[in-house]
């Protein structure tokens, strides 16, 4: 990994770090989860009836996340007294079709398909997506500067909550 | 103690869903109500045909032509702006074989035809052209017959729509009765008008609808439930102004009510959290002084400042809190219902309060935020408890009720909702005999 680069990154790579960062996501490693963002990071979930690229300035979303926001969305969802998951629920992030869509001089833009189950109290739910990141590299890593899921679903039916980290 | 009724008991099914002690301050409400498929029955035929409900706001149809699908109790209506500016409601179905005749959520369009056999109605609802139409009379349509069949009552209130399926229902003022004057506090806050923002949040809870209504004017579980929101606004640097929460609630008839408080979060219009820095001081003290030169000091600080969570009977919630959204939801089973909320904010508003407005909506509203999960969690986890109906048959609404002048956290709101509830629906707290 030692000598990454934008202009040569592969999708085996980019394959790698991102099954890296659903297996954190499933086995609740939140917090070395928040390592692979940038400072400058965004998180993002457009409602279901925004067009995909919408802007969380001036559309309704379900998540728009700045840094600060998603860290507290971590440190939240560690407490106990983060009802909607507590117990924690399991869940299984299966990602899929990973592209490289474009590189720039200053990143890399990456769509994948994306399937995550939740299971809590009996229940599973589907929530069924696609990603787009910005990824940066980074003192030889890369990192996410967004994480974009846009959901292929009309309204959150039957889940009632995006209270996992899709 | 579970049973109201201590020396003698009396049989379930000879007292109302709602039971209440006015002198022993006990206000009941029988779980039958939240799993019964026959009490659900009862509410679409006395309460969701009969009452006023939303449809949508005057800022989703701007332009001649501009329409809105939307499931309303059960019926998908077409919201349109007709080709003259009026604004119309439809039955989603072909007047010929009943096929829905728009398919799409939200547009502009001069006529919608139907795909099955290819009828074609303006945007006023009026049959333009049938395939084969020398097959029929010439006065096939002369009475309106084959129009897309229009929803009996719509009228508006401040920008807000509402329709009626039973043509016989009380005026739109008269049924908002003392709300009318709540929702103007909210439509105040724009000098042009009042905007739904693009987005809905879409999300379907598995729990009864009645109790989002309770959920959605409810100042007494935040502190429990939403502890993680209260831990994120002290987290977050200037996020909070020296405001303690304080207020009241109100019932404002036919089964409407209101908490009325203040809170220590920022409020676009106008309470200023030094999170917004110099930029939004400027922003908020020039929003603030408008509404002061139209309403007066007194009436701008309310505005302002205060906070409303507001229930419209039976399943608008408008709250005006640290945004403001607007909610409705229906029942499709006995414990599920569907939830649709929407952000409203003043058209002129610049962007740099519009960009503030959603990140705090997100903050604390929606299926996202870092509050609404843990009400859907608290309401999926009631439902689950009314499993043990038979042995605990009741919920309790009592809080506050001994008291004059009762707080924000108290339940008189809810006991509003619940007694206009009762008066329509007239249930009993099981079913009597011969009810099947």
């Amino acid at each position: 990994m030692s000598t990454l680069t934008l202009a040569t990154i592969t999708r085996e790579q980019v394959e790698d770090f991102m099954f890296l960062e659903a297996e954190m996501l499933d086995e609740w490693r939140l917090k070395e989860w928040l390592t692979l963002f940038t400072v400058d990071a965004t998180y993002n979930v457009p409602a279901t009836d925004v067009a995909p690229n919408a802007s969380p300035d001036s559309a309704l979303f379900y998540v728009a996340d700045d840094r600060f926001r998603l860290e507290q969305r971590v440190e939240r969802l560690l407490k106990r007294t983060a009802h909607a998951e507590f117990p924690r629920s399991k869940t299984r992030h299966l990602v899929s079709n990973v592209r490289i869509r474009g590189r720039s001089d200053t990143e890399l833009d990456v769509g994948a398909a994306v399937l995550t189950f939740r299971t809590k109290m009996g229940l599973t739910e589907t929530y069924i997506g696609s990603y787009r990141y910005r990824l940066v590299i980074d003192d030889g890593r890369l990192l996410i500067r967004e994480k974009r899921c846009i959901l292929d679903m009309d309204g959150l039916k039957p889940n009632g909550r995006i209270s996992i980290i899709l | 103690m579970n049973a109201p009724a201590d020396s003698k008991p009396i049989p379930l099914s000879e007292l109302p869903v709602v039971w209440t002690d006015k002198e022993r301050h006990r206000f009941k409400v029988a779980r039958r109500s939240f799993v019964d498929p026959e009490i659900l029955k009862t509410e679409y035929e006395t309460i969701f045909n009969k009452c006023w409900l939303y449809i949508g706001h005057d800022s989703e149809l701007i332009k001649p032509g501009d329409f809105v699908t939307r499931i309303v109790a059960k019926r998908s209506i077409l919201f349109t702006r007709d080709a003259g500016g009026t604004i119309n409601a439809f039955f989603n179905a072909c007047p010929h074989r009943g096929a829905q005749v728009c398919r799409e959520r939200r547009g502009n369009a001069k006529s919608f035809q139907c795909f099955y056999h290819g009828w074609v109605f303006g945007s006023d609802g009026k049959l333009k052209s049938q395939p084969g139409s020398d097959c029929y009379p010439d006065d096939f349509n002369a009475d309106g017959q084959a129009n897309l069949v229009a929803v009996p009552r719509i009228d508006s209130y401040r920008g807000f729509w509402f329709i009626c399926f039973d043509r016989d229902v009380q005026s739109l003022p008269d049924y908002l009765a003392g709300a009318k004057e709540w929702i103007d506090i909210v439509a105040d806050q724009s000098e042009t008008m009042m905007t739904l923002v693009g987005g809905t949040q879409e999300y379907q809870i598995r729990a009864n609808w009645k109790l989002l209504t309770e959920n959605s004017i409810d100042g007494y579980h935040a502190i429990n439930t939403h502890a993680t929101y209260v831990d994120y606004l002290k987290n977050s640097q200037g996020s909070m102004s020296p405001v303690p929460f304080d207020g009241t609630g109100y019932d404002l008839g036919n089964g409407h009510a209101v908490i009325e408080y203040r809170a220590p979060w920022g409020r676009p219009v106008a309470q200023w959290i030094p999170l917004w820095g110099d930029e939004g001081k400027v922003e908020l003290d020039k929003v603030h002084a408008r509404l002061v030169e139209r309403f007066g000091k007194e009436r701008a600080d309310r505005i302002a400042f205060s906070n409303r969570n507001m229930f419209i009977f039976p399943n608008l919630v408008i709250n005006d809190i640290m945004a403001i959204t607007v909610r409705t939801y229906y029942p499709t089973a006995p414990d599920a219902m569907n939830v649709f909320g929407w952000a409203l904010a003043p058209n002129e508003e610049s962007a740099w309060a519009r960009k503030y407005r959603l990140s705090n909506f997100l903050e604390f509203l929606g299926p996202g935020g870092f509050a609404t999960p843990d009400d859907v969690e608290a309401l999926e986890q009631c439902q689950r408890g009314f499993e043990s109906m038979l042995e605990a048959p009741w919920s309790d609404i009592s809080k506050g009720m001994k008291k004059e002048r009762v707080n924000y956290d108290d339940e008189l709101q809810m006991r509003a909702f619940w007694t206009q509830w009762q008066a329509v629906t007239g249930a009993t707290a099981a079913p009597r005999n011969g009810d099947r």
